[in-house]
């Protein structure tokens, strides 16, 4: 009868436990907690550490062959540099990249989400992935998390149907357009593509537009700096350029702080040798396995 | 109007956060039962009856919404046989489950949905097979067996 008494609060306690199924996918516990402790760094003044953005300039023309994309190498983490030379152009199938901007670990973690569920995709079917495949993938999925990922992409390719450029917004709206660019100093490039622009060009007056909006990002924009990458997709092939130019060099060193043996004369030497015996030698294995 | 529709939650906001009903103060989110100030902060009716992050609501009922349209969809295009079809195979993959306390594979029920075929987030974040907690396994039986 006593366990009887007892067992209430426990069923109670146990029917909370048991009920939530474990489920994969984002878990929300953390959300309450990071707000409070976002309100009580705010009251101290101490601003909590900033995700790492690729704050950048992204772009992507259709020639005639196919499709240039260009993108800078600079990721900022709030006012700071974080990588100089990061890699913006994510490989998304054999013949489709994607550049990123936003958040990094968004765009690169979507990106290789997307890459696989393609390659997932292709196997099944027999045949290469299209580029509006990718494109409907990746706006699915960034609209279900109502643009919390954020993730802004230039995705390119070309398929069985040709050359295809495609822009995707963080919140899931996509554009299908000859030129495109992304990220803080995509106005930088727009200007240089509106002004240049024409349809149909040959491969390197292509790359040479590309070069130069990115450029203008780059020069223009503190978000995004460092080198240009290109990557030139063809039917059949694909021309990753890594770096394709090196705008931002850093500067050679003209002075060393090592002086010359014989800087100071030398009055006087007394090597003392040390007498060292050996004890005990004992080897042991590393486990390698 | 689907009449044989899926698992209907028709209780509303509120408890669709908590599988039970939840009273600010009788039964706190912590570990063993007690408020966990740290994490959580002070008890709030505030706290508990709004989600923590405006996805949380969604996300919890994403497969569910799609899987609803989906067979509506269906049945306004081939009748009411397809999806009845359908969900009569859904359930019967759905029971084939290790013990409550256990992973299981689901492997015909990924088959069926298609989910075999994909990656998502669920099968990169918080793999429940890789979580470090475990239920207890007698409650959770039990539980199951409808003796508690």
């Amino acid at each position: 009868l006593t366990s009887r008494k007892h067992k209430p609060l426990l069923i109670k306690m146990a029917t909370v436990a048991v009920s939530r199924p474990p489920l994969g996918g984002f878990s929300f516990d953390n959300c309450k907690r990071n707000a409070i402790l976002q309100g009580e760094a705010n009251k101290v003044g101490f601003n909590l550490p900033a995700a790492r953005k690729t704050g950048t300039t992204i772009c992507g023309v259709v020639f005639k062959d196919g499709v240039v994309l260009g993108a800078d190498t600079r990721a900022t983490e709030g006012m700071i540099v974080a990588d100089k030379n990061c890699s913006k152009i994510h490989y998304i199938s054999p013949n489709i990249y994607c550049c990123g901007a936003g958040t990094a670990a968004d765009t690169e973690m979507t990106t290789q989400i997307i890459s696989s569920n393609l390659e997932l995709h292709a196997l099944s079917t027999g045949r290469l992935p299209r580029v509006a495949t990718a494109n409907r993938m990746l706006k699915q999925m960034l609209f279900r998390y109502q643009g919390y990922i954020g993730a802004a992409l230039v995705l390119g390719g070309v398929d069985c149907n040709g050359p295809h450029l495609y822009s995707i917004y963080p919140h899931g709206s996509t554009d299908k357009l000859p030129y495109v660019t992304m990220g803080s100093g995509s106005l930088a490039a727009m200007a240089v593509f509106e002004d240049r622009y024409k349809p149909n060009m040959e491969e390197g007056e292509a790359k040479q537009l590309v070069h130069d909006a990115i450029a203008a990002g780059i020069f223009n924009d503190l978000g995004s700096g460092s080198n240009i990458d290109l990557c030139v997709i063809t039917k059949g092939s694909v021309d990753y350029i890594r770096p394709h130019d090196e705008a931002n060099k850093k500067g050679v060193r003209t002075g060393d702080y090592k002086y010359r043996r014989g800087t100071t004369t030398v009055l006087t030497k007394a090597v003392n040798p040390l007498d060292l015996e050996l004890v005990e030698e004992s080897i042991q294995t590393m486990d390698t396995s | 109007m689907m009449r044989f529709c899926v698992l209907q939650n028709s209780r509303g906001l509120h408890s669709q956060l908590k599988d039970s009903v939840p009273v600010a103060g009788l039964c706190p989110q912590g570990a063993y039962g007690m408020q966990d100030s740290l994490r959580s902060g002070f008890t709030s009716v505030k706290n508990e009856l709004l989600p923590s992050h405006p996805l949380e609501l969604s996300e919890k009922n994403f497969q569910l919404n799609q899987d609803k349209m989906n067979y509506s969809t269906l049945r306004n295009i081939q009748g009411l046989h397809a999806p009845l079809k359908l969900q009569m195979e859904y359930r019967a993959a759905r029971q084939i489950q290790r013990l409550p306390f256990l992973p299981s594979s689901n492997l015909a029920l990924d088959t069926l949905r298609g989910s075999d075929e994909s990656i998502g987030f669920e099968d990169i974040l918080s793999d429940p097979a890789q979580s470090e907690v475990m239920g207890e396994p007698h409650m959770m039986v039990e539980y199951k067996l409808g003796l508690l």
